[in-house]
């Protein structure tokens, strides 16, 4: 049996953005797998689990940069690993051409508005907003 | 209609031709593709809507506790059975795509990485769909 010879083909230069992709959707995945699980059983499965969730929920969890750090590194995480799979799902079902192009568009547009959205949101959070009724508000506004 | 009349209507494909008996097609490897797929694009357009609500934590409690409220009904509480559902597969199937990606042993066997991650789902949902179904339904 003979090699097949390498065709001749010019050495790509530049980033190669699918090899990185490819790679992000990995390391994410992992790192969301620990983040997302955590976020469930937290909000859903300890004590009365969705019931319990209210703006009070919330505000404690908030109240602890573990948490902001936490949701905000589950957000970016989260969206852009989304996104590029959407790409992924847009490249297999369209041709090139301004369907795609506007697909994709709204796909960047959305997810770069939710990340900044989604990241002013944790961190300007304001846990006891004045003139609010006290018991729609975390324990500790009251102290 | 007698088998034999049936066989000079419709030519029999042997079991072996058929797309089903392929190595992918109708196997374990295209329904883990399937599956990853379809929960993928659903649990995406969730997190855009999830996003949006926690975001009315800014505008008021009053507003945030309004929507949140809306996803302790017992609808939507059936709807978060099915979205944990469909988180555990794409987190335990994505687990899998990359153990047969990296690791040669996981390559050769991909089938049996599909039974094992329908395995953990069913483990794992049998402890969530009690626990959460009870908080929806009895509070």
């Amino acid at each position: 049996m003979t090699a097949i010879p390498f065709p001749d083909e010019p050495r790509r230069r530049g980033t190669n953005w699918e090899k990185w992709g490819w790679i992000y959707m990995r390391i994410s995945g992992v790192v969301l797998v620990v983040l997302v699980f955590g976020h469930l059983f937290v909000n859903l499965m300890v004590g009365e689990g969705v019931k319990a969730i209210d703006f009070g929920f919330v505000g404690g969890k908030w109240a602890d940069p573990f948490w902001q750090w936490w949701d905000v590194t589950m957000l970016w995480l989260a969206l852009i690993h989304g996104a590029n799979g959407m790409r992924t799902v847009v490249n297999d079902y369209t041709k090139p051409g301004t369907v795609q192009r506007i697909l994709k568009g709204a796909l960047l547009a959305s997810v770069v508005v939710l990340i900044v959205l989604g990241t002013l949101v944790v961190f300007t959070f304001e846990p006891c907003p004045a003139g609010s009724p006290a018991d729609l508000l975390p324990s500790f506004c009251a102290a | 209609m007698p088998d034999s009349q049936a066989r000079t209507l419709t030519a029999p494909t042997p079991a072996k031709e058929r797309p089903g008996g392929t190595l992918y097609r109708g196997r374990e490897g295209m329904w883990s593709w399937v599956l990853h797929r379809i929960t993928g694009v659903a649990i995406f357009f969730f997190l855009l809507v999830h996003i949006l609500d926690t975001a009315l934590v800014r505008v008021s409690p009053e507003a945030y506790n309004a929507v949140i409220g809306t996803y302790q009904t017992p609808i939507m509480g059936l709807g978060e059975v099915a979205l944990v559902g469909a988180i555990v597969f794409h987190a335990f199937n994505g687990i899998r795509v990359i153990l047969v990606d990296f690791w040669a042993w996981a390559t050769r066997h991909q089938k049996l990485l599909f039974w094992i991650v329908i395995g953990l789902w069913v483990i794992v949902m049998l402890g969530f769909t009690p626990r959460h179904l009870i908080n929806v339904f009895s509070h």
